[in-house]
């Protein structure tokens, strides 16, 4: 067992875990967005930064990755915490300012403004489809591209890839909504772009921002409504 | 060179060095010295080199002379420069052309040539030898000191100047821990940017319970401008190594890995060969010098990518991962490469090692001030007279490097900033210059050692645009894991274009510090934690010079395009067309002898005819 100390309480958890399993276990709350328990913590998204250490060397470290030790002082709501957690939040938005979760973490922490030009990528780079491609559907299909401002996810060369079963786990993990393809069912469905064509994204597929590139072998995005079904019905006759 | 044999034994060594030194010193011919660095060879030193071989063989003096080609001796501006022994004698900027006068008139003569001395930019003389140079006079060459005395691709001539002695030392009179606590009495700190102590560094790898270990050399220099690691990879390979072996045998590990970018072509293939000579005479393989201790080194090469110089993206990087740095603890020195014990040092602290061993750590320790000790080697570049590589002991001045070592700024115009630790360092104003120079000093005043860049500004330098130049290497080079780094260089870089291009806002400044801040409290790595140092320090030190690019929309150095506008002023133009010649656009007008007039509407605001113009008839506002 480690003993440390958090939010001025001492704490004993098993050797092993994160700041952020100590957190949860003991009931303190620490916003997450790139972090799933199903995946390797990757530590890209800092939403879930604390304050580690003392004095002049005190830190902020993402609590997802850093490990407990022994004798550790950690806080998580200092000034330096929320104030750092609320400008990531405004980054994300400036990137994604349609993502619903996005949305409901700055409605949390009153982010009430973005003062960055917005840009519309609806994608924060958290990579959490990458890992939930290798990691849980075991099919490395997708993974980061470039560096820097540069930086994206997609297939080796940009072409379907080989390796992809299109299980859909990428677009069902994603908090950005870039790859979230809820075809023409959903009212919500942030994407659409398929539903905008004409005709169908069959011909299209290369311009949508669907991860299936075949489209049409998922489906999902031509497979018609019971409602529009039956207007074709009604028409026919 | 002749084959290498195997030296089985410390003593056998011992006795080679030993030779080898008698051997340097009853060599009684004339040694012309060339440096040939990367360089030295970009302003054609292997030209010169061969037409020199030809004039002395024209002269039959092949067997009267020794020419030695060496790697970088550090002075740039008078690259390529020829030392002609035993009379001391600086030939600079030699032309192939100069080679036969050399052969014809210096060695055989005894007549100096004028024309290919060096003049002195602080006392406007001539001078005949280097120590008289004043480049040379301040500086503390103990590391580069022997570049100009060795041929890099011959381990004998490292031998002739004492080399692997060291190594000797340390195998027949000293345990591990002996060797790590003479580092750690010494206060040598790592060279490439973080400053941590190299004892204990070491200490910490060695105290690591595992079965294998490794040790790494850092050579993954990607600093804009800084080039010294390279410079003692290409001029002294073997000292790097002798440092590198002696690390291995104090920490415990049989293995290294020298992480070298493949943009250094030249330091890769001395620093192989070195490795084979090595080999060959039996200081790396199995059982050295008859001692249990196993030690090989591989060359890990590079793509060039600036993190990787971070520790943790290193060894990504050498396991065929892609260069992310990822969260310490653990330290490479308890889970590093491959998981196992690893030891990184940047190529300038190993170079230290042997010196350190051979002179004792309380020579060490004396040079320098209480909390950084020994020499640090800086690339001085930018608008200086005297570019090259110096090599000082901490606690020097600013001053002295830039106004003493330097010669100061060329063309009479004024100091206005110098920047300091490469990218993800500040820059410091006029006051500074009496800060005295050691990691904790220069961290303070909102910069940082780093690895040693050292780029001088002049009164002509916006430092808007210093500070888009380096956050745009910044945003290229983040490797883009962290969003507060990614997002937070690339917003920056783009608040800051806005306010060179006039469209800043005042509420800009403030954001522009927030997010400062936030980047280098939040991210991961040293880059990003660095990554803020352009606009911190320009905002501390040169606020009233953004204010003017917000409030008053003007540039006041004249640098950012879209704040100024170029004008001909008409008592001052004479009509002599040069304008006219060389303006891509065609903007300007005019016939011989009358005054010419400038098409606003037309200027692209390159700046050409303001260059051309030798009556300062075009002013820029």
């Amino acid at each position: 067992m480690i003993s440390l100390k958090m939010n001025r309480l001492d704490v004993k958890v098993e050797d092993g875990w994160t700041i952020l399993e100590a957190a949860k276990f003991y009931g303190l709350e620490i916003p997450t967005l790139c972090y799933n328990e199903g995946l390797s913590p990757y530590g890209g998204c800092r939403l879930c930064l604390v304050e580690v250490g003392e004095g002049p060397r005190a830190k902020l470290v993402s609590s997802c990755t850093y490990p407990v030790e022994e004798g550790l002082v950690v806080r998580t709501d200092t000034r330096r915490v929320i104030e750092a957690r609320k400008m990531m939040i405004e980054l994300m938005l400036s990137l994604a300012p349609n993502s619903k979760v996005i949305q409901d973490l700055a409605s949390k922490f009153g982010v009430k403004q973005v003062r960055f030009k917005i840009r519309n990528e609806e994608c924060i780079l958290c990579g959490l489809c990458v890992r939930m491609c290798s990691e849980q559907m075991d099919g490395r299909a997708i993974g980061f591209q470039n560096r820097g401002y540069k930086r994206k996810i997609s297939t080796p060369f940009d072409i379907r890839s080989e390796e992809c079963r299109l299980c859909g786990g990428c677009m069902y993990i994603c908090p950005a909504c870039q790859l979230r393809c809820q075809g023409p069912q959903a009212d919500t469905a942030v994407c659409n772009a398929c539903l905008n064509m004409d005709p169908t994204c069959l011909d299209h597929y290369d311009d949508l921002q669907c991860w299936m590139y075949d489209a049409g072998r998922c489906g999902t995005c031509i497979r018609e409504s019971p409602e529009k079904s039956a207007e074709k019905e009604q028409t026919s006759k | 060179m002749k084959a290498t044999k195997k030296i089985k034994t410390i003593k056998d060594l011992n006795q080679t060095i030993q030779s080898y030194i008698q051997k340097r010193k009853s060599e009684k011919r004339p040694v012309l010295t060339v440096s040939a660095g990367t360089c030295g060879q970009a302003r054609g030193s292997l030209k010169v080199i061969a037409s020199l071989k030809k004039a002395i063989s024209k002269e039959k003096l092949e067997d009267k002379v020794k020419i030695k080609v060496t790697g970088c001796h550090g002075f740039c501006e008078a690259e390529p420069n020829i030392i002609i022994q035993p009379q001391d004698i600086f030939y600079q900027k030699v032309k192939p052309k100069d080679t036969s006068d050399i052969a014809s008139q210096t060695i055989i003569k005894n007549e100096i040539i004028d024309r290919l001395l060096f003049s002195d930019p602080i006392s406007k003389k001539t001078v005949l030898k280097e120590d008289d140079i004043s480049f040379y006079k301040k500086q503390k060459r103990i590391l580069l000191g022997d570049n100009a005395l060795i041929d890099p691709t011959d381990i004998n001539d490292y031998l002739s100047i004492g080399g692997y002695s060291s190594l000797t030392k340390v195998l027949s009179k000293m345990a591990p821990e002996e060797v790590i606590e003479v580092m750690k009495k010494s206060g040598l700190r790592g060279r490439g940017g973080a400053g941590f102590p190299t004892g204990y560094k070491w200490e910490f790898t060695r105290k690591a319970k595992d079965t294998s270990k490794y040790i790494i050399c850092n050579a993954d220099e990607g600093d804009p401008g800084a080039y010294m690691d390279r410079s003692l990879l290409e001029g002294n390979p073997h000292r790097v190594l002798e440092g590198m072996i002696i690390g291995a045998y104090a920490v415990g590990a049989e293995e290294g890995y020298i992480y070298v970018r493949d943009e250094y072509p030249l330091a890769v293939k001395h620093i192989s060969l070195a490795i084979s000579q090595a080999e060959k005479m039996g200081l790396l393989g199995k059982k050295i010098l008859g001692t249990d201790f196993n030690f090989r080194i591989h060359i890990s090469k590079g793509a060039g990518a600036f993190v990787c110089g971070e520790e943790t993206a290193l060894i990504a990087s050498v396991e065929g991962r892609v260069g992310e740095p990822r969260q310490r603890p653990p330290f490479p020195a308890m889970k590093g490469l491959w998981k196992k014990p690893t030891n990184i040092n940047n190529v300038e602290t190993l170079a230290n090692i042997p010196l350190i061993v051979e002179k004792g750590a309380d020579w060490f320790s004396k040079i320098g001030t209480k909390g950084s000790k020994g020499t640090k080697i800086f690339s001085l570049v930018g608008k200086i007279n005297n570019t090259g590589l110096v090599e000082v002991p901490m606690g020097i001045t600013l001053k002295e490097i830039i106004f003493d070592i330097g010669g100061g700024i060329p063309g009479e115009k004024e100091f206005k900033a110098v920047q300091t630790g490469g990218p993800s360092g500040g820059c410091l104003p006029k006051e500074k210059l009496g800060l005295p120079i050691d990691y904790e000093g220069l961290t303070e005043a909102g910069s940082i050692m780093g690895s040693g860049g050292m780029i001088v500004l002049d009164e002509n330098t916006c430092m808007v645009d210093v500070a888009i130049y380096f956050l745009n290497f910044l945003r290229d080079e983040s490797c883009g894991k962290c969003l507060s780094c990614r997002e937070g260089t690339q917003r920056m870089w783009e608040i800051v274009k806005d306010i060179s291009e006039g469209k800043g806002k005042e509420e800009d400044i403030q954001l522009l510090k927030e997010l400062a801040q936030t980047t280098k409290d939040a991210s991961l790595c040293g880059l990003g934690q660095t990554a803020a140092n352009p606009v911190l320090s320009t905002l501390r030190y040169f606020r009233d010079e953004y204010m003017a690019h917000v409030r008053d929309k003007t540039c006041p150095a004249g640098v950012c395009k879209e704040l100024i506008t170029y004008l001909i002023i008409p008592d001052k133009c004479t009509g002599c067309l040069a304008c006219i010649k060389v303006c891509p656009q065609e903007a300007i007008s005019g016939e011989l002898k009358k005054v010419h007039v400038l098409d606003q509407e037309k200027c692209i605001k390159c700046g050409a005819c303001f260059e051309v113009c030798q009556f300062d008839a075009i002013k820029i506002e």
